[in-house]
């Protein structure tokens, strides 16, 4: 009521000040700049729907690359983004609930360790991805894998390149978002269903699994999509850890390598034996990985709306 | 992170790795050549690639992205911020690798076609490429930072007689200087970092020149160029880890810096 009466009363006060014509024009130009944004994001989206809807056929989908990557179509590289990003979460979703869990319910606020691992969480989040490569190849496979084959005797089979280190690299990449999604859905629990479940003689732990992680399965859910939708478009972290240009088969297992959406639209951009053949593949593939993309993006904000909804609706 | 640091070690330590790559011999050729019967390892011509191509991505994207985030927060209409939202956060979704390609197959020949510069690929290409990469990032905390000014500042500049504008660039920017300044830190560390944009649109070649329409070479890019060919344990391969080393302590340097504007922001806020 006070905010539509102060609203009304700043359209009155407009008209009665001296125009601020300068004011007017930068105001304009700050204008211009947000349209820009939207220009440039229709520009880049038209082009390549514009270019690359009529590849996506569902040959296109479903036959492999075929003359150098010049005709034929993409299905081993949805394959291997589906089998990596099933890994990732799979590998993610536990320890990056756990996290939040320990944080959220366990761990004292003011302590030094759970300062430094908020601290740490935080700063993971800004690490370059091209890091994380490095990091997925020194430690994974060079130390971790090498140090399997090593302790079985085995020539060449861990440490090198595959699925599995991969998916573990990316995994560690989206741990923070998982964290804070978590963490912010355990927030959203009202308090009275924990005291509930408390007051009934439930364990600290039986609340925790029977009723809060219930509770906050729509924003654990929303940050597996998040992850899945990030780990699908990154490719920095993969190019050493286990994506290959070409394979003629699809991985039978996780120390096979794969081909990969992103990795493979990189290959065909910068790597084609003949770049105007190539083309209209590689514009199709740009489409299927945006379309992706965004439909996991439009799923994960539709499940947090329903989340902030709820919460609304209590308080 | 302790491994890429291990990784990287050998560059100090090893005396057969100094021999060919010691921090003393960075600065001392300008050629960028690690393969080959004497390799050289001038990584100043890939200190500044990085410089040039964050700088253009820095000179495009902050002032869209501040004068967007001041726009959206302070003058748009309802039905032009639920365009230019969406917008943001679909810019924000696309996969480095697209906007990495958009720059390589699209982008590049029309600059070219304006600016008529020799190489394709360059740093203005590649910085504008990444530019869009980063508005996303500065906008949604510039515009955070904004709505959390309270209305009373508003209201009172407003009711000494100050348009609109006045009091959008005078009192409510200020106010929040401490977001904005924080947003165009994570914008920088970032772009400091990005790797799949400037490795497809910048052209590579270690180049010491200070035109930005020449080809550039940066560390993101030659880490992912080169770590795949790389013999395990060699100078090469110590240099890279190097390289990410580097990368990792400037982007964490600007992250931490980039909390502490965020930290200020909050209290001044609750002192307001």
């Amino acid at each position: 009521m006070s905010g539509a009466l102060l609203a009304a009363g700043h359209r009155r006060l407009d008209k009665t000040r001296g125009r601020d014509v300068t004011g007017g024009l930068l105001a304009g130009l700050s204008g211009v700049a947000a349209g820009l944004i939207v220009l440039m994001v229709a520009i880049i989206l038209g082009n390549v729907i514009w270019f690359g809807w009529r590849t996506v056929t569902w040959d296109f989908l479903s036959k492999a690359p075929e003359q150098g990557m010049t005709a034929g179509g993409i299905f081993p590289a949805i394959f291997g983004t589906v089998a990596l990003v099933i890994l990732m979460v799979v590998a993610l979703i536990p320890f990056g609930v756990g996290a939040a869990v320990y944080l959220h319910e366990y761990a004292r606020p003011d302590a030094w360790f759970t300062k430094a691992v908020r601290f740490a969480v935080n700063n993971l989040a800004g690490v370059p991805s091209i890091v994380f490569g490095l990091f997925g190849l020194g430690f994974f496979i060079q130390f971790v894998g090498r140090g399997i084959d090593r302790a079985i005797g085995a020539d060449v089979w861990w440490g090198q390149p595959s699925l599995l280190w991969a998916a573990l690299t990316l995994a560690l990449l989206n741990l923070p978002v998982v964290i804070v999604t978590t963490e912010e859905a355990l927030r959203a629990v009202p308090r009275q269903m924990r005291e509930a479940s408390l007051a009934l003689g439930a364990t600290r732990w039986q609340t925790i699994w029977n009723v809060l992680l219930p509770q906050a399965l729509p924003g654990i859910l929303t940050g597996a999509i998040l992850s899945v939708s990030r780990g699908a478009g990154e490719v920095a972290p993969i190019m050493f850890t286990g994506a290959a240009y070409f394979l003629p088969y699809l991985p039978q297992s996780p120390t096979d390598q794969f081909m990969e959406l992103g990795y493979h639209i990189f290959v065909m951009a910068t790597q084609s034996p003949d770049v105007d053949a190539t083309r209209p593949l590689l514009y199709g593939t740009v489409l299927v990985l945006l379309l992706l993309t965004f439909a996991l993006n439009l799923t994960a904000v539709l499940i947090r709306g329903r989340l902030r909804a709820r919460l609304l609706g209590r308080s | 992170m302790v491994f890429v640091f291990r990784e990287a070690l050998p560059v100090l330590t090893d005396p057969a790795v100094r021999a060919q790559a010691g921090v003393s011999s960075f600065f001392s050729t300008p050629i960028w050549q690690p393969v080959g019967n004497v390799p050289k390892f001038g990584i100043a011509s890939l200190i500044l690639g990085t410089l040039k191509v964050v700088v253009v991505a820095m000179l495009f994207a902050v002032p869209i992205a501040v004068l967007a985030a001041l726009y959206a927060s302070e003058f748009a209409s309802d039905r032009f911020r639920e365009v230019l939202k969406p917008a943001i956060e679909m810019l924000a979704g696309i996969p480095s690798v697209v906007l990495g390609f958009f720059a390589l197959i699209v982008m590049a020949s029309w600059l070219q076609a304006v600016t008529g510069s020799v190489s394709r690929l360059n740093a203005l290409n590649a910085g504008i490429a990444l530019g869009l990469a980063i508005v996303p990032t500065i906008f949604s905390v510039c515009e955070d930072a904004l709505r959390a000014v309270p209305r009373s500042y508003r209201e009172a500049s407003l009711a000494l007689g100050a348009s609109r504008w006045q009091t959008a660039w005078n009192v409510t920017l200020p106010a929040a200087s401490a977001g904005v300044g924080a947003g165009v830190l994570l914008g920088l560390a970032r772009g400091v970092g990005e790797t799949m944009i400037v490795l497809m649109a910048s052209g590579n070649a270690a180049l010491i020149s200070p035109s930005v329409l020449d080809s550039v070479r940066t560390i993101s890019a030659t880490i992912a160029a080169e770590l795949a060919e790389v013999v395990f344990g060699s100078a090469h391969y110590s240099v890279l880890f190097f390289l990410g080393a580097t990368l990792f302590t400037t982007t964490f340097l600007i992250n931490v810096a980039a909390g502490m504007f965020v930290e200020r922001m909050r209290k001044r806020l609750a002192g307001a």
